[in-house]
């Protein structure tokens, strides 16, 4: 039914994103699909990364420790927005269509501090694509 | 990265996280007490504070003109060697790295960031003011002259080219280039790093984010304040509409909404979208211009407009011996400290847009461009008001009595004025919201330690407290204590010219390191 499954993660709060992890793999070994995680950071340094590139090689990473415990094909894609404390969603969205994922795995509760994928997130993002969304509540 | 090349600041280290926030800690705290500070003395003591903060300000334009002055020659020389040495080729964010933005959209925001409504007033009131000796003539030209004519507009050019773009594009390449290519946080106190090490983690690095962020806040606000009254001055001249404070508020009221929508959509959806309408209007007011001032004159003007600019920026640029004391001080210094105190803000903007560019692309944009673009604005408008001016047409006939109507004024001899003048009024008003949205990204990347992402509530603050200010100065202590302010902002011109002195060498550093690591890496 479906055949790639996109993960939004936020490296720098993967706690809350406990449980929709753990959904997406579920899902992905049920319709022995791709997982893709996503992850959107601003080319201007940040916490996490100094560069795009090293954002890059962190998520690639994080991949492939999740691909280690679920055992499915996985992805890793990075996500640059100017300006990510307004244009998330959009950016999001853009990556959705671009990717060809056809299941979105949100979790929607993370720290508000971060507002990087805040309970809005997730209902906006559905509105503007035609990938089927699931809301993953902590 | 490897460790022992990890920046020694990353950005938000010392960052507090209450209630929803993510604030650099003292940064964020000490720069709003400071400002409430400030606020509370010019309400108060208005008058006090007006001769205080006014006599810090000539006492800085009055000591250190050589000062100013050699600074200001120092980085036009130094972009300009930037754009001719092989150091140019090196690119922002490494050599994979590609520009975010279209060159236009690009040039948008930095010439909405930079220059915008000063250059609308001062396009026309300023060579009628040197060709009429309002406050002095340049180089003691004789008022009304051709001669005078001629140095009147090669000096207002002077003031609007190469000089004020050199120092934004210092600031806004050493930012870029820290933190594009060394991972430092966009903040000010990381071109510092090179120098300081460590020390810019403490009190060095505190204090220069904080007075840029106060210089930022209050040159901004006080413009708003300022260019509230102006443009209710407009209104009342063109449609009888009463200029009171009633009207004034309601401008800055207007102006700080509709830049609270664009920080709140962001760089791309909001800053980008009004610079580039922005764009768009201007373009249409100056062929306006171009077309019913006499396309004739106009491209004669584009000829003697920079053979002006070509023969007078030597002289002009002179601080020993100068004659004309009164008018340089006045003007050219005082323009220097002004440009100064708001480059943390606009090279900070700059540099937030430019990764991907190279170091000769950047530069040649920053300064050449817009020199450009200002010689053909200068001549359409500059040159229509001088040869109102000298012809005895109009109102500009009598030099200019009100500075924030000398546009007006210009545009009434000409077509079609309420049509014009009211896409003036509404370019005023666009400037001003690209600046305040702009300037609002910047406080808030400064004191949220060079985050990008800080929560949006953060720069709805400073966009909010901007045009608070502006208003309660505005119905608090009137005009008296606007000029307190900012005089204080511009007063902050001394320090900050040392600080993008040490900046250069920091950043030819820098760059000379990045070079050899280059060639290294090439062989």
């Amino acid at each position: 039914m479906y055949n790639k499954i996109m993960v939004p993660v936020d490296l720098a709060h993967l706690d809350p994103l406990a449980k929709a992890l753990e959904v997406a793999a579920d899902l992905a070994r049920h319709y022995r699909a791709e997982v893709c995680y996503a992850g959107v950071t601003a080319t201007a340094p940040s916490p996490l990364a100094h560069t795009p590139q090293e954002y890059q090689q962190k998520l690639d990473a994080f991949s492939k420790q999740q691909a280690a415990e679920h055992g499915q094909p996985v992805s890793a894609r990075v996500v640059i927005s100017h300006d990510p404390a307004a244009d998330l969603d959009a950016v999001l969205v853009k990556a959705i269509e671009e990717s060809g994922v056809d299941l979105v795995v949100m979790g929607t509760h993370l720290p508000r501090h971060l507002g990087i994928l805040m309970p809005s997130h997730g209902g906006k993002v559905a509105t503007h694509t035609d990938a089927s969304i699931l809301l993953v509540r902590p | 990265m490897k460790q022992d090349d990890a920046p020694v600041l990353t950005p938000g280290q010392d960052n507090t996280q209450i209630m929803g926030l993510d604030f650099h800690n003292p940064v964020f705290p000490l720069s709003a007490l400071a400002i409430l500070a400030f606020i509370l003395y010019a309400l108060v003591y208005p008058d006090a504070a007006n001769s205080q903060l006014g006599a810090a300000r000539g006492w800085s334009i009055e000591h250190f003109d050589w000062l100013f002055m050699i600074a200001g020659n120092f980085f036009v020389l130094f972009c300009l060697a930037l754009i001719v040495l092989p150091l140019g080729r090196i690119r922002l964010g490494g050599a994979q790295a590609r520009p975010e933005y279209s060159r236009l959209s690009w040039f948008a925001m930095l010439f909405a960031a930079g220059m915008g409504i000063g250059l609308m007033f001062w396009s026309v009131a300023e060579p009628v003011a040197y060709y009429t000796d309002w406050y002095g003539t340049p180089l003691n030209a004789a008022a009304g002259t051709a001669e005078g004519a001629s140095a009147a507009m090669g000096a207002t050019m002077f003031h609007w080219g190469l000089h004020p773009w050199a120092i934004y594009g210092v600031v806004g390449l050493s930012l870029a280039f820290f933190a594009y290519n060394r991972g430092l946080p966009l903040t000010l106190r990381s071109a510092f790093t090179p120098l300081l090490g460590r020390h810019t983690r403490g009190w060095i690095g505190h204090t220069i984010d904080i007075v840029a962020v106060l210089a930022t806040i209050f040159g901004l606000a006080t413009s708003l304040g300022f260019g509230a009254s102006q443009a209710a001055g407009g209104l009342a001249y063109l449609f009888n509409i009463p200029n009171t404070l009633g009207t004034q508020i309601a401008i800055i009221v207007l102006v700080t909404v509709v830049a609270l929508f664009s920080v709140w959509r962001g760089i791309d959806g909001g800053v980008k979208l009004f610079s580039n309408i922005n764009m768009v209007i201007a373009l249409a007011l100056l062929l306006f211009v171009v077309i019913t001032g006499g396309t004739l004159m106009f491209v004669n003007g584009l000829v003697s407009t920079t053979l002006d600019y070509v023969t007078h920026i030597v002289p002009l640029s002179n601080w020993i011996g100068r004659e004309d004391t009164t008018w340089y001080h006045g003007w050219t210094v005082f323009y220097w400290a002004w440009w100064i105190s708001w480059s943390p803000f606009v090279g900070m903007f700059i540099a937030r847009v430019s990764r991907g560019r190279t170091v000769r692309e950047f530069l040649t944009a920053v300064l050449l461009v817009p020199t450009l673009v200002t010689i053909v604005w200068m001549s359409a408008f500059g040159g229509n008001a001088l040869s109102q001016s000298a012809a005895g047409v109009g109102e500009l006939a009598n030099g200019i009595g009100d500075v924030s109507l000398a546009m007006f004024h210009m545009l009434e001899q000409l077509p079609l004025t309420t049509l014009t003048s009211s896409l003036a009024i509404l370019l005023v008003l666009i400037f001003f919201i690209t600046s305040s949205d702009s300037g609002s990204l910047v406080i808030d990347n400064i004191t949220a330690g060079g985050k990008t992402d800080a929560p949006r509530s953060q720069r709805v603050f400073w966009a909010t407290l901007e045009g608070v200010i502006a208003g309660v100065l505005l119905y608090g202590g009137g005009s008296t204590a606007l000029s307190a302010l900012q005089a204080g902002a511009v007063a902050t011109g001394l320090p900050f010219t040392l600080v993008l002195l040490v900046m250069c060498f920091s950043l030819a550093l820098g760059l000379h390191q990045e070079q050899r690591k280059q060639r290294l890496a090439a062989a």
